[in-house]
């Protein structure tokens, strides 16, 4: 009787010394082929005696079986390790950083506007416009601030012409507005404003809120209390102290001066608010009877309250800007900190 | 307004310290801008008397003084000051006192011990400078507490008034708000008409009635020339910041600082003939007091005499006839002029006094006679003299109408209640006469008050009084209505959330510019001007948004930031036939690397593409035109005019090479400028069939000349209309081998869908020998096998 085991154990070494598939298929054919040795061995069996072919045939299966086990051990240890190869050549180091364009973003400015918008669209107001090269009606006139009225002379003025100028107020909005929109009326309106002074506390330009509210039942009352919700809610502080004094604009009467307790100090008085613990933000006032006379509003009905705040201010109170001018000089480095 | 706190206590004394008193002020509208004391705090200085003064033996430049101090004894003091003299009497330090910074100790100076230290203004804070003792005068009393003897506990009150409260522009008005807000009783200065004893006078003929509906004067002579202004009146005069002059100018100061109404003093002997109130004769000049020399209009008030125009009515008096060391006869001038009549000319003048503020505002027509009283009665007793009688010629004096107010309305204004009882009590404090008829009062304002004419006007007298910090704060209570929400706009923040997302940081620059920019962006353009722009290079208005973008970038390069995306949404503006147009517009500039330096990607410079790819996402889902076009600023052949449907909607390109080299660039950027009205809209979506057949895809690539623009080649094939197109694009350009150098080779995509089938190989083919032959035709474009 033959015996195998030297077939399978060349076998078995040859599988194990290869290491590419094509290589194993190859190592295959020499055993188990159509003229591998073991087929050969089974051709063989016909020349032997009947008696022996069972057990002859036996052990060339046996044989054939320890090869094929062993040839699908190495095919699934070669597809393991190929793919071990490619996961390994396909690695990366995920700390790279990632490609491709960053992400700018918006100048102080307009991202502290859009701050007030949004708390006064969360009660209902809305956003009106109007034109910056303004007739000195709209922005003295009609605001009851007649030629002459020294009122003006706290306006330095840019003059365009005899008739126009650049507004010096964002307050000529109501106007336009109420020419157009009947009450009840509920806006503000941002915008650019301007005013010839330039120092280290001034910019020629510079950016202001109007609000205005026309409705029957407004009162100073709902004036204070709506102006103390918009600075707690803008300073994110619900225990921020505010007061009101009166003051003077020619187009509201009563007029007030806002302060609020200083953000920088918490009102123990510091430089920003030359230490006096207060900051002044806004004015503002019930609309004078003239302007609503200007614009054909009957103001024994209605009643209206409006305000103006300057942006700048409440962009460097609220992030700490302490110069003005840096607003405009657009240096990317001091706007990129706002992004 | 500039005053003495002592001064106002003299008037008013309620039980408040100076810092309650102060918040009072504030929170009554007269705001109190600051508070400084008059001297610095310190102690243990008095009046000395320098009795003797020797050399010191080891120090040329002090002295040995022997000073009487009302201690006892004489003090030794040793001293450096170069004006101590035998005699002088000047503040001592006594040992033990502190000085603003230091103690005084009995010390040896040079090996000669000092019993103490004579000041100079400065030691004591009262000056910033000096150059020698304090001088005190020969009556001094020696021993006596310095700060009693000059009144340094005193507090300087500055207030920034509005310009609605004429009233309280003097020190007696102050006082009637202080005896209003707390009840304390005011207590004015007596004013008693002079005894008549001269016998000169001056005729005086106003023409100008209008302007002047009071005016009174007199003569007074024989004044004292060496008369000198009491110490009293030079501390309080210095205490509102002005100098003293001499007596009758000083005079004149204080009475305007005491009861509010300006007064001139002319010298009798340099004026010819009549008084005369007239307006001006266009083109009249006068040599003011300050010797500046005006040119006079029209509408302006003059005070004049034979000779002309002598003086500014209200605002300044001329040089030619002002008072001076030799005069010993005046005529006093007190007049009301009416607020209209002086309002403006003074700032047109470029001047502002204290005169003129006040008329300006207002000044109590009612008082003038007494204010001329007042200052006569002060020249007699400091200067002597002889008064003549009052020349008096008074017109239409303004009226004090009645002012109706209802305790309702005030209520309802103020959302707090008011009752009646409370109304009439706060009006009383404020000494306004009233009646009541029915609901109603009738407030009769006082002559001192400009500013109470309408109901309005007295509701903020009751709020002012009432207490702004007592009206409670209310939520408002209003109807609910949503607000509208248009879907076919989109707001600018939308356009600058996308831009920010896409690596632009936004910028804010001055709406008035160079007025170079405007030549170098905006050619042609004639900019709006400014008559009174703040600096040459801020002289026009902008017409475009470039010019500021090419500034913020030549900034950052200087601050060696390399790699610039900057954006800018705003207003320019622009001549029209009638005012201005002010559209908004939407601009961006990019320079340097098309990303930051990295490791993934080679650098590159941002280009045209990069760019415009932005602005179709801008516009995106609608579809900008771009096509190529001429502006002066930039690149001829980098140069695109973008249009919406038929509207034109800006421009891209890249920078000029004429100007890149002109701004000193190392590469040129890409520049664009939209109207934001064309990135507004939106349409409203509107769903359509989705087909459930698959689409057919063919490519086509044509070879035509270099210079067929792409879009003239789509618009062709979409013009021809062929049913079933969903989409036409380009995907390749290739120049270059096997292709001729003036040509290039373009490879489209174009896709076919229907909703009621699929495209047979037979119909697709069709559609593209239609394109293939109509690109032929149109374009000479041949079929690139």
């Amino acid at each position: 009787m033959q015996n195998f085991d030297h077939i399978v154990a060349e076998a078995l070494a040859k599988f194990a010394a290869v290491n590419q598939v094509v290589e194993l298929e190859q190592a295959k054919a020499r055993y188990l082929g159509k003229s591998g040795l073991l087929t050969e061995q089974l051709k063989q069996l016909g020349k032997l005696p009947a008696a022996e072919r069972p057990a002859a045939g036996n052990l060339i299966n046996l044989a054939k079986e320890r090869i094929q086990q062993a040839l699908e051990a190495r095919r699934i240890a070669l597809a393991q390790a190929q793919l071990d190869s490619k996961l390994a050549a396909e690695t990366l180091d995920v700390t790279l950083p990632g490609r491709g364009l960053g992400t700018g973003g918006l100048h102080p400015v307009t991202r502290t506007l859009s701050r007030i918008q949004a708390l006064f669209a969360s009660i209902g107001f809305e956003v009106a416009e109007g034109p910056e090269i303004e007739t000195d009606f709209y922005n003295f006139t009609a605001l009851n601030i007649p030629e002459n009225h020294p009122a003006r002379a706290m306006h330095d003025t840019f003059y365009v012409d005899d008739k126009h100028l650049l507004r010096t107020h964002t307050s000529p909005v109501q106007i336009h507005y109420l020419q157009t929109n009947k009450p009840p009326v509920k806006i503000i309106a941002p915008g650019r404003v301007y005013r010839c002074d330039s120092d280290v506390t001034h910019t020629p330009m510079f950016h202001q809120v109007e609000g205005l509210w026309v409705d029957e039942e407004v009162s100073f009352a709902a004036l204070k209390g709506v102006l103390a919700d918009f600075m707690q809610r803008f300073f994110e502080r619900d225990d921020l102290k505010v007061r009101f004094r009166p003051s003077f604009f020619p187009f509201t009467e009563p007029s007030a001066e806002m302060d609020i307790a200083c953000v920088m100090c918490g009102g123990d008085g510091c430089r920003v608010c030359s230490h006096t613990g207060w900051l002044e933000v806004l004015g503002c006032g019930m609309v004078h009877p003239n302007v609503l006379g200007h614009v054909h509003v009957d103001s024994e009905k209605y009643l209206g309250f409006a305000f103006g705040m300057g942006v700048e201010r409440l962009a460097m109170l609220r992030y700490g800007v302490d110069d003005l001018r840096l607003f405009f000089a657009n240096d990317l480095r001091f706007l990129k900190q706002f992004n | 307004m500039k005053f003495s706190e002592l001064w106002l206590r003299t008037l008013v004394n309620p039980a408040l310290d100076s810092a309650a008193l102060s918040h009072l002020l504030t929170m009554a509208g007269l705001e109190v801008e600051a508070l400084d004391p008059v001297a610095a705090d310190f102690s243990g200085v008095v009046v000395g008397q320098v009795l003797s003064v020797a050399p010191h033996p080891d120090a040329d430049r002090l002295r040995v003084c022997q000073v009487e101090a009302g201690t006892g004894n004489p003090l030794q003091i040793v001293c450096g000051a170069p004006n101590v003299a035998e005699g002088v009497r000047v503040p001592c330090a006594l040992i033990g006192a502190s000085l603003p910074g230091f103690e005084i100790r009995k010390a040896k100076l040079r090996g000669i011990e000092s019993q103490g230290m004579l000041c100079s203004a400065r030691e004591l804070g009262l000056t910033e400078e000096a150059d020698g003792l304090l001088l005190l005068p020969d009556d001094a009393p020696v021993g006596k507490n310095i700060r009693d003897y000059l009144h340094l506990d005193d507090k300087l009150y500055t207030l920034k008034l509005t310009p609605n409260r004429s009233d309280c522009l003097s020190v007696v008005g102050v006082a009637r708000e202080v005896a209003a807000l707390t009840g304390s009783p005011l207590s004015l200065p007596r004013i008693v008409p002079a005894t008549v004893t001269g016998s000169l006078a001056r005729r005086v003929q106003v023409t100008a009635k209008q302007g002047c509906p009071r005016y009174c004067g007199r003569v007074i002579s024989q004044l004292n020339r060496a008369a000198r202004t009491p110490a009293w009146m030079i501390e309080r005069l210095s205490r509102s910041g002005l100098r003293s002059i001499s007596p009758v100018v000083d005079i004149t100061n204080y009475v305007l600082l005491e009861l509010g109404q300006p007064l001139h003093a002319f010298d009798l002997g340099k004026l010819a003939g009549d008084i005369q109130v007239r307006m001006a004769a266009a083109g009249e000049t006068l040599t003011l007091l300050n010797d500046q020399r005006a040119t006079l209009e029209a509408d302006m008030l003059v005070i004049a005499d034979d000779n002309g125009v002598q003086a500014l009515a209200g605002i300044m008096g001329g040089a030619a006839t002002a008072v001076d060391e030799n005069t010993s006869e005046i005529f006093l001038e007190a007049a009301y002029f009416n607020p209209d009549a002086i309002a403006g000319r003074a700032r047109r003048l470029g001047l502002s006094t204290d005169s003129s503020h006040r008329f300006e505002r207002g000044v109590d027509y009612a008082a003038t006679r007494n204010a001329l009283e007042r200052a006569t009665a002060l020249i007699l007793e400091i200067c002597g003299g002889a008064a003549g009688a009052i020349t008096e010629v008074s017109g239409d004096l303004p009226q004090r109408a009645p002012v109706v107010l209802r305790s309702a309305r005030a209520s309802k204004v103020l959302g707090v209640t008011l009752s009646d009882a409370r109304v009439e009590e706060l009006l009383g404090r404020l000494s306004l006469n009233f009646q009541r008829e029915g609901a109603v009062y009738r407030v009769t304002p006082p002559s001192y008050r400009f500013d109470l004419n309408i109901e309005e006007d007295l509701i903020e007298e009751l709020a002012r009084l009432y207490d702004y910090d007592n009206i409670v704060a209310q939520a408002p209570v209003a109807r609910l209505s949503m607000l509208p929400q248009p879907e076919h706009q989109r707001g600018v923040d939308a356009l600058r959330t996308l831009l920010t997302a896409r690596d632009y940081q936004e910028v804010i620059t001055y709406s008035f510019v160079d007025a170079a920019w405007e030549a170098d962006f905006a050619p042609g353009a004639q900019p709006v001007t400014l008559k009174n722009p703040i600096a040459s290079q801020m002289g026009v208005m902008r017409s475009t948004l470039l010019g500021g973008l090419m500034d913020v970038l030549r900034n950052n390069l200087n601050r060696r930031q390399d790699r610039v995306r900057i954006f800018e949404s705003g207003r320019c503006y622009l001549p029209a036939v009638e005012g201005f147009d002010q559209p908004q517009r939407l601009a961006g500039l990019v320079y340097g690397d098309a990303m930051s330096e990295q490791w993934g990607s080679a650098a590159r410079n941002v280009d045209f593409f990069d760019v415009k790819a932005d602005i179709e996402a801008l516009y995106s889902p609608q579809r900008a035109r771009f096509e190529k076009s001429v502006h002066p600023a930039l690149h001829p052949g980098q140069c695109a005019e973008i249009w919406l449907d038929d509207v034109h909607a800006g421009w891209l390109g890249s920078l000029h090479p004429r100007l890149s080299q002109q701004y000193d660039l190392a590469t040129a950027p890409v520049l664009f400028e939209l109207s934001l009205q064309t990135l507004l809209g939106r349409m409203l979506p509107k769903h359509g069939e989705i087909s459930r057949f698959q689409s057919a895809r063919r490519d086509l690539a044509v070879i035509v000349d270099e210079s067929i623009p792409v879009q003239t080649l789509i618009d062709a094939m979409y013009a021809a209309r062929v049913e079933g197109i969903a989409e036409i694009a380009l995907f390749d350009v290739y120049r270059g081998k096997g292709i001729d150098s003036d040509k290039k080779s373009l490879a489209f995509r174009v896709l076919l869908q229907d909703t009621q089938k699929t495209f047979t190989d037979t119909e697709v083919d069709a559609v593209m020998a239609i394109f293939t032959d109509l690109l032929k035709q149109k374009f000479n474009a041949q079929l690139r096998s």
